[in-house]
């Protein structure tokens, strides 16, 4: 792993029970938005889980650097039917601070998860993750059921984040990534 | 049994062991209930029931088998690589057969039986009181810090370990946690009772109060409420505890409807900002 990076892949082969994606190399520094895109069931969410532990390394090393903070926004995040946490005490929980929290999420702080729509309940998860104190955010398709608005808050949220830090994201909109990131990784190809 | 018998020195272990207990079960069905593992508070009690009813021909204590079964049982629902309600459900089914079935072949099964699953909250011990109360000590004194670890679980559900924080503490003490409660419940009050304590009171404080912390405390106090109701209730009307007490809290859960009417009327006329949620168009329209 080269001075400065924060992670590295090295033709990592990752599934569950099986491989299911791979070999995948690559690298990410501080600064950098780095767009990893596919088709549907190419293997996209298993890399950043294997990143954050949950999936299973069957070759190859992923290298972190020491005391490295992540944060990993899920794909298809599930609605609570019926649970009274606040809007804001979710955006919250990583770490984020809840006193100044985007304009787009002020209006949902107060409002319980349950009477979130699917939009505002993604919007609110990726925002958490990505205004934690986190130095590196993993982000599964975080542009599902979001509309112009929240599309707009997001990419502005990209563009201001902080050098120290970087993220990974993952899309199957190449257009997002291609506009987002500083560079894209396709996998499945 | 009347008023009289109500302030008899008699009953002060029964209803400050039930006290603990509707203290300590409320808060943590809303964990469970967060988590939606609130099916898994009737299987374990159920569990718990049938390794009671085991002790009895084992020769050992109602408690030690109650807890050896639940243990098992909670190690065999870690060991899973996933759990969903239909373990539970299936925790249930075995616990039920199993009570009944021992019980059948048990001296005095069929009263131990009705105990376990009915509840007699009246004949319980101080150690009953003594276990009650190092479980809503422990319960409320680990709150704060096993609250936020719960959620981060619930919501981030791998921001543990790619973190390299174990999350083993928080997991095991939790399983710990939830199994003593389904334990202390059963033997205390019986098997339906206790899961009526971890079920009920968070169903209805979820949609009474908004945030987590302010619905958790809706929950304890509902639970305390209601368990307070029916211990007087089952003394003045001479009713059994445990079907009083579960009565009442399904009695309780019409709270619910008239949240919920409650919510609807504001909505309709307008005035939701008793409610946080107004978006800041509908706040300025309102100016």
């Amino acid at each position: 792993m080269q001075s400065g990076e924060l992670l590295e892949l090295d033709k990592v082969v990752a599934g569950y029970t099986r491989p299911v994606v791979g070999p995948v190399t690559f690298s990410i520094m501080p600064g950098e938005v780095l767009g990893i895109g596919g088709a549907n069931g190419s293997g996209k969410s298993t890399i950043l889980r294997s990143i954050t532990g949950m999936s299973r390394v069957f070759s190859g090393r992923i290298n972190r650097t020491e005391g490295l903070t992540m944060s990993h926004q899920w794909q298809r995040p599930e609605l609570p039917p019926e649970l009274a946490l606040l809007g804001g005490e979710l955006y919250a929980l990583l770490g984020a601070d809840r006193d100044n929290p985007p304009g787009l999420v002020r209006p949902i702080m107060n409002k319980p998860l349950y009477r979130l729509s699917g939009g505002q309940f993604q919007l609110i998860q990726t925002l958490a993750c990505l205004c934690s104190p986190a130095r590196l955010v993993l982000m599964d398709e975080p542009t599902n059921n979001l509309d112009g608005r929240a599309l707009d808050a997001l990419s502005e949220i990209l563009h201001g984040i902080d050098q120290s830090r970087a993220v990974i994201m993952v899309s199957h909109e190449i257009s997002f990534l291609e506009k987002h990131c500083t560079r894209v990784v396709e996998v499945g190809v | 049994m009347n008023e009289f018998l109500l302030f008899d020195p008699l009953f002060r272990v029964p209803f400050f062991t039930g006290l603990c207990l509707a203290v300590a079960l409320s808060l943590i069905g809303a964990f469970l209930r967060m988590r939606n593992e609130w099916l898994a508070a009737l299987g374990l009690s159920q569990i718990a029931a049938a390794g009671g009813m085991a002790s009895v021909p084992l020769g050992i204590p109602v408690l030690a088998g109650a807890f050896g079964a639940a243990c098992l049982a909670t190690l065999i629902r870690s060991a899973l690589p996933r759990v969903g309600n239909s373990h539970h459900a299936l925790l249930i089914l075995i616990g039920w057969s199993g009570t009944l079935v021992i019980g059948s072949y048990a001296d005095h099964g069929h009263v131990i039986g009705e105990t376990l699953l009915r509840g007699q909250l009246y004949f319980t011990h101080i150690w009953h009181l003594a276990g009650s109360a190092v479980l809503l000590f422990l319960v409320l004194g680990l709150y704060k810090w096993l609250s936020p670890r719960l959620l981060k679980d619930r919501f981030f559900p791998d921001y543990h370990m790619a973190n390299r924080i174990p999350s083993w503490p928080h997991s095991v003490l939790y399983a710990l946690i939830v199994m003593a409660a389904a334990v202390l419940g059963t033997i205390s009050m019986g098997a339906f009772p206790a899961f009526a304590l971890l079920f009920v009171p968070s169903w209805i404080g979820f949609v009474m109060v908004d945030g987590w912390f302010r619905s958790v405390v809706a929950s304890v106090f509902i639970g305390c409420a209601v368990y307070v109701a029916a211990f007087i209730l089952a003394m003045l009307a001479d009713l059994p505890f445990g079907p009083a007490l579960t009565g009442l809290l399904a009695f309780a859960a019409s709270l619910r409807l008239l949240t919920a009417l409650r919510r609807r009327n504001i909505e309709v006329s307008g005035d939701e900002s008793r409610f946080h949620y107004l978006s800041p168009p509908a706040r300025n329209a309102k100016k």
